[in-house]
């Protein structure tokens, strides 16, 4: 196969090997779960600082402004001398707060960030642990920061603050289901779920072509329930500026609050690369039929090219409709999800469970 | 001592919401404690004084042209047309006639006032609605009305461009110029307003049915402007009592009659085409001459009691002035068009949720210096 030129497990494996000649085995997977943490870290920084950056030079292009063009070429360290502001911040100690639930809950909120992270597929052989039940592990573990949000919100004691929580509870909660139904549907067509198997089933076709009208409907059902899922506009309404001045985040300050802020941008990366993966193909290219001279060129595209252009699409839609919409109300954002979008789902996973039975999938 | 403990079930307990008088939402320092049960609002209850700085008293210490300057500080989106009352006022007063070339400034200006007010209220607007890019937009376009202020007044915000009399000084040259370009680049970016926010699902689903307002609570609370206008009250004192030029002009009363949210925004937006109408009616025929009539060096008005009403952005705006004879008035007292429209929140609330309430707040177009004064 063309693309065998960009396999990252002959990396891996010649890393494990070269370990394993040297140290006992519990060492050497030792050794490769430090290397594999800390790459996954230092990834996670990037992402969450370019990302930071990007969504400023996304506003601002939406709101006829520059955006930040004064540190660094084009403002790209604008981020970085963010961060090292918040660092000095002072961390505001709020009286009657419950002390432990208040430090604890942003570790809570960026660990399950974390977590997710782990499992996707960035090229072929880069993963760091690749399940056999990657989707449902994606699903928990990007679904456990609403405990961190909820505790925020709590032991704040404030008022903003608890209603912020309490309107993310339900608003998680919620579209949770709709993001299991859309992604469950694609489980339907691939038949597996684990995520390197279900990317490897796209090499002929993504799963979008592949998967007729259900397929699509899943994927709009998908990018609406994970941009509220993510607790982003015009679903932000656990932050909701203009109505709870920031909601769960309100009494957070330095570097507790950067953690939320960072795992908001981790969570929009995450279900836009799970996105990728299920619907868009993850890393593989874009074939068509049987051009082999096409197919051959977009081979040689590195994949780790094609999972962030396709991830980075889906964000920028997020952005769009951050940056564009006004925000919805709490009765009218779960009128959205129980009366139209969960019905909705059902039924498409029962047609496309009819189109897999009758085999009229691609 | 016993330790009473009472037994409230969660049904009958209050969720009290102190909302400002910090808050990115009350548009100033308004303080507005709301009752809640759950996301649903009881009571609004508001309280207000957080920017008294006492200018009916501060006034009756000044002379007539030095009032002027307080006015601007007032309703500070409707300066022009804050000065506009007292100089009608004082020239009503002594029957003094201002030229024609005054009267026809004085409209454009206050029509100029009216969209850049109103502008900046769609711009907060929509933010108020979690649509951050209407801010923006709007500010972009205000800029270009600010300017023209700069250049003919000195100001950008607080003018203090009339009085009594007339005018400080003549247009800029380039006045008629700028606005002609303003009222043609405005034509073409309005539209954009519509498209960004009037025609959004999210939008329409915000507004419709929200905070609805009778007619008859209008007239009861004392509504004016266009948030009368809204629940179908024909209130606008520019065709009613016309004063300065608008006698001269041709121009629609905007009227809707459903009184929600919806309705109280798209009366905004078409009062912005119709004072661009006004605009383009005047704005060529501004007449040759004297921009001031020559008033006596110290202004006394004659002992008696003077009432004149002009329309801001927001509504009727009164000046109630008793005057003893003197260089100072006696007393005076402001009708001022917030503090009425302020006390319909608590009515048109009830049962609505947080959200709605700033969406409510929002379409009041409350400033709150003018409720304090």
């Amino acid at each position: 196969m063309a693309f065998n030129i960009y396999n990252f497990a002959t990396l891996t494996s010649w890393i494990h090997d070269s370990l394993s000649q040297s140290m006992t085995p519990f060492w050497t997977v030792f050794t490769e779960m430090v290397i594999a943490g800390v790459v996954v870290l230092t990834f996670y920084a990037i992402v969450g600082l370019f990302l930071v950056y990007a969504e400023r030079k996304v506003c601002a292009f939406m709101q006829n402004r520059v955006g930040p063009n004064r540190v660094g070429p084009f403002g790209v360290f604008q981020t970085i001398a963010d961060l090292i502001k918040l660092l000095f911040v002072e961390l505001v100690s709020i009286k009657k707060a419950d002390r432990l639930l208040f430090n604890v809950a942003p570790f809570i909120v960026i660990i399950a960030s974390f977590m997710a992270i782990a499992a996707i597929p960035f090229a072929r052989g880069l993963q760091a642990i690749d399940l056999n039940i990657g989707v449902f592990y994606v699903m928990a573990v990007s679904s456990l920061g609403v405990v961190g949000i909820l505790i925020a919100g709590w032991s704040s004691n404030n008022k903003y603050s608890l209603i912020g929580a309490m309107r993310s509870g339900a608003q998680v909660v919620s579209y949770e289901l709709s993001v299991a139904l859309s992604l469950i549907t694609i489980v339907v067509l691939a038949g597996s779920m684990q995520l390197s198997q279900i990317v490897e089933a796209q090499s002929d076709g993504w799963f979008i072509f592949k998967g007729h009208i259900p397929a699509i409907i899943a994927f709009v059902l998908y990018i609406i329930a994970s941009t509220a899922e993510t607790n982003r506009g015009p679903f932000d309404l656990a932050e909701a500026e203009s109505e709870l001045t920031a909601g769960f985040h309100t009494e957070y300050s330095g570097i507790k609050f950067a953690f939320f802020f960072l795992a908001e941008y981790i969570n929009m990366f995450i279900v836009a690369s799970i996105g990728a993966t299920l619907f868009l193909g993850g890393w593989m290219p874009f074939h068509i039929g049987n051009l082999a001279g096409f197919n051959h060129i977009m081979d040689f595209i590195p994949p780790f090219i094609w999972y962030l252009g396709k991830t980075g699409v889906i964000i920028f839609i997020m952005m769009w409709f951050k940056w564009t919409f006004p925000r919805l109300r709490i009765d009218q954002l779960l009128t959205l999800e129980w009366k139209y979008l969960l019905p909705l789902n059902l039924i498409n996973v029962v047609l496309m469970a009819l189109i897999v039975l009758m085999g009229w999938h691609f | 001592m016993e330790e009473k403990v009472v037994n409230t079930s969660l049904e009958d307990q209050e969720f009290v919401l102190n909302m400002g008088p910090q808050h990115p939402s009350t548009h100033g320092v308004l303080r507005l404690l709301v009752t809640l049960k759950g996301e649903t609002i009881q009571k609004v209850e508001p309280h207000i004084g957080y920017v008294h700085r006492g200018i009916e008293k501060m006034s009756e210490s000044l002379a007539y042209p030095q009032i002027i300057h307080l006015t601007d500080r007032m309703d500070y989106l409707s300066a022009h047309i804050n000065n506009e009352a007292v100089c009608l006022a004082v020239e009503n007063a002594l029957d003094v006639e201002v030229p024609e070339r005054v009267k026809y400034i004085r409209t454009i200006l206050a029509e100029l006032t009216r969209i850049q007010s109103h502008q900046l209220w769609w711009a907060t607007f929509g933010m108020d609605l979690g649509g951050l890019t209407c801010f923006f937009y709007g500010m972009r376009d205000r800029e270009k009305i600010l300017d023209i202020f700069e250049e003919t007044c000195g100001g950008r915000m607080i003018v203090s461009y009339n009085t009594p009399g007339g005018l400080m000084y003549d247009i800029h040259p380039d006045f008629q110029k700028k606005v002609k370009a303003f009222i043609t680049y405005f034509r073409k970016t309005l539209p954009e307003y519509d498209r960004l926010l009037t025609g959004n699902v999210i939008f329409r689903a915000r507004s419709k049915q929200v905070g609805v307002m009778s007619g008859e609570d209008a007239i009861s609370y004392g509504i004016t402007g266009p948030s009368a206008r809204a629940s179908g009250l024909s209130c606008d004192v520019r065709k009613h009592q016309p004063y300065s030029a608008y006698d001269k002009v041709e121009f629609n009363e905007i009227i809707y009659h459903n009184g929600d949210t919806l309705d109280r925004y798209l009366a905004r937006m078409d009062e912005m085409r119709e004072s661009m109408n006004i605009i383009e009616q005047l704005i060529d025929n501004i007449p040759e001459g004297s921009h001031f009539t020559k008033m006596k060096p110290v202004i006394r008005l004659p002992e008696g009691e003077y009432y004149q009403k002009v329309e801001t952005a927001r509504g009727e705006l009164g000046v109630y002035i008793i005057s003893d004879g003197g260089k100072t008035p006696y007393r005076i007292k402001w009708r001022s068009p917030n503090f009425s429209n302020l006390w319909i929140l608590d009515k048109i609330s009830q049962g609505m949720k947080i959200a709605d309430l700033i969406a409510i707040g929002g379409s009041l177009d409350l400033v709150i210096p003018d409720i304090d004064r």
